[in-house]
């Protein structure tokens, strides 16, 4: 069963359209990828599923409900979390600071304690400088304390908007092995990537955004192949 | 000394109006210029209260109660509709909403002075210098008040969720935090403080009209502003420094008339300097 299913979604920028009523869906327990070049929609779809931009027309069921009409700050409790794009971790609050407000729809203290210890011992570094002001990681430590962040409310599915956007190759393969890590814990995962090799190499399947499109869908494997694809994002 | 003393406790009244003024606009990045009318609307809770024989008591009571109800609605009727709006529209509104209780307010109670008597608290002496009562509970009141909110916003969940939605309202309703909510928290508690100023105006001088809010609403926005707009503890400065400089200013017999002149200059010698004012942030700009 699909746990997202968007169908026909359109989104307007005033009177442009952004999102000319494009369909795609995410089953449980997969990872799914929205590729595409720079600004053809990937992160208006994003945002416009969490609620963060108005929806214009279309529908966008999650766990069997329609969630148009739900304020975007629900949405977190019925187990969606995103990692948005360029991170947005609170600047002015430390790396602790910045993992409670990830927890803010959890009342349990004792568990959120434990999910801080955990996220510590999978990112050393977020727990060496715990205590330490967010606005002052490198932009790879910004990134992995926003996908902790994003954990801490124990999503069932986890969308991530170009997590490699701005990161040394290096970085970049660390962010691919925690998104398997995510999926090897049982989270569904929603990924939007300009990176389309990486992006396709984790994925089930994927999906191709063009100006506000959708023109390929298919396999992560089979696009990775698909000649069009592979001129148009992989350089080949 | 007792320059000093009233000097502090004047501060401390421009700085919790001065807080309401910063912690709406870090929060709903709007000058909310209706908040100094929120400390009229409160004074005329404590004079209504007063002269139907309530205690005093009741008074402060019920002046904090509809302070907060009238920060809240004003809120949701006038800027909520407006979220998204054009900042110059929000302002414009704000305005309007400033003319619009105060205009209120003369219909109901008329537009000439009424006086006030709370409980008068007479003076001390202290290490040789002479100090009103009023001015020592405004001040260990209000240091009280500011101390308890800055615990607040640091170590709750609500405060933290504030400094959250302060700094970027798409990553804080991400996070499940009711940005709507928070925004009317806010609000309720910039009021809140605005009632605890208007009595601690009222002690200083007893008496009421319409217009009471416009002076002190305008100096602790510029308190507000020389502390940093948005940073809690600039506020809290500004306000104290802005209170101490009218006093010692007052104390001058040859400085006394252009009071307020040194205290608007003072305002442009800091933005002139230092823009943002002395806790003032550099945000990032999005791109």
């Amino acid at each position: 069963m699909a746990l997202l299913e968007v169908k026909d979604l359109q989104v307007n920028y005033g009177v442009i359209r952004a999102i000319k009523g494009i369909s795609f869906e995410v089953n449980e327990g997969e990872i799914v990828s929205l590729i595409g070049a720079n600004g053809a929609g990937k992160t208006t779809t994003m945002q416009s599923i969490m609620g963060l931009i108005p929806i214009k027309g279309g529908t966008v069921t999650y766990d069997g409900k329609v969630i148009n009409k739900i304020p975007g700050h629900k949405l977190i409790s019925m187990g969606m979390s995103q990692v948005p794009e360029g991170r947005r971790v609170f600047q002015e609050l430390t790396v602790y600071e910045n993992l409670i407000m990830g927890a803010y729809t959890q009342k349990n203290k004792k568990q959120i304690k434990e999910d801080i210890g955990d996220i510590y011992t999978r990112f050393p570094r977020l727990g060496e400088r715990r205590n330490q002001i967010a606005g002052t990681l490198s932009g790879g430590e910004q990134q992995m304390l926003a996908m902790g962040r994003a954990m801490m409310s124990h999503p069932k599915l986890i969308m991530l908007d170009e997590p490699s956007m701005g990161l040394s190759p290096l970085l970049v393969d660390q962010v691919f092995d925690i998104i398997r890590d995510f999926h090897k814990q049982g989270m569904t995962v929603l990924l939007v990537e300009q990176n389309a090799k990486k992006a396709l190499s984790v994925s089930d399947r994927a999906y191709v955004l063009e100006t506000g499109d959708i023109t390929f869908s298919g396999a992560g494997e089979e696009l990775l192949n698909n000649e069009s694809v592979k001129k148009a994002y992989l350089g080949e | 000394m007792s320059i000093l003393f009233d000097g502090l406790s004047l501060g401390a009244i421009y700085a919790l109006i001065a807080l309401g003024y910063t912690m709406v606009y870090g929060i709903a990045k709007m000058l909310n210029f209706a908040h100094g009318d929120i400390i009229m609307v409160g004074a005329y809770a404590v004079f209504v209260t007063l002269i139907s024989g309530g205690h005093i008591a009741l008074a402060i009571g019920l002046s904090v109660i509809i302070c907060v109800i009238m920060g809240v609605v004003v809120e949701k009727f006038a800027y909520k509709p407006l979220r998204g709006a054009s900042p110059l529209a929000v302002l414009i509104t704000a305005i309007g909403v400033s003319y619009l209780l105060q205009s209120i307010s003369q219909l109901v109670f008329g537009a000439e002075p009424k006086t006030v008597t709370i409980a008068s608290l007479g003076a001390i002496t202290l290490f040789g210098a002479k100090i009103s009562v009023s001015s020592i509970v405004t001040l260990v009141i209000g240091a009280v008040i500011m101390a308890g909110l800055t615990v607040f916003v640091k170590k709750t969940r609500t405060g933290r969720a504030m400094v959250a939605v302060s700094e970027d309202k798409g990553a804080a309703m991400l996070m499940g935090i009711n940005v709507n909510k928070i925004i009317s928290i806010t609000f309720a508690i910039g009021s809140a403080l605005a009632a605890a100023a208007s009595l601690f105006y009222l002690m200083q001088i007893p008496s009421v009209e319409p217009t009471l809010g416009s002076m002190p609403g305008i100096k602790a926005f510029t308190a507000a502003v020389i502390g940093g707009i948005g940073s809690i503890p600039g506020a809290m400065i500004g306000g104290v420094l802005l209170g101490v400089i009218e006093k010692i200013c007052l104390s001058v017999p040859v400085l006394a008339p252009y009071t307020t002149a040194v205290e608007f200059g003072l305002l442009i010698v800091i933005l002139l300097v230092r823009p943002i004012g002395l806790l003032g942030k550099k945000r990032r700009e999005k791109v």
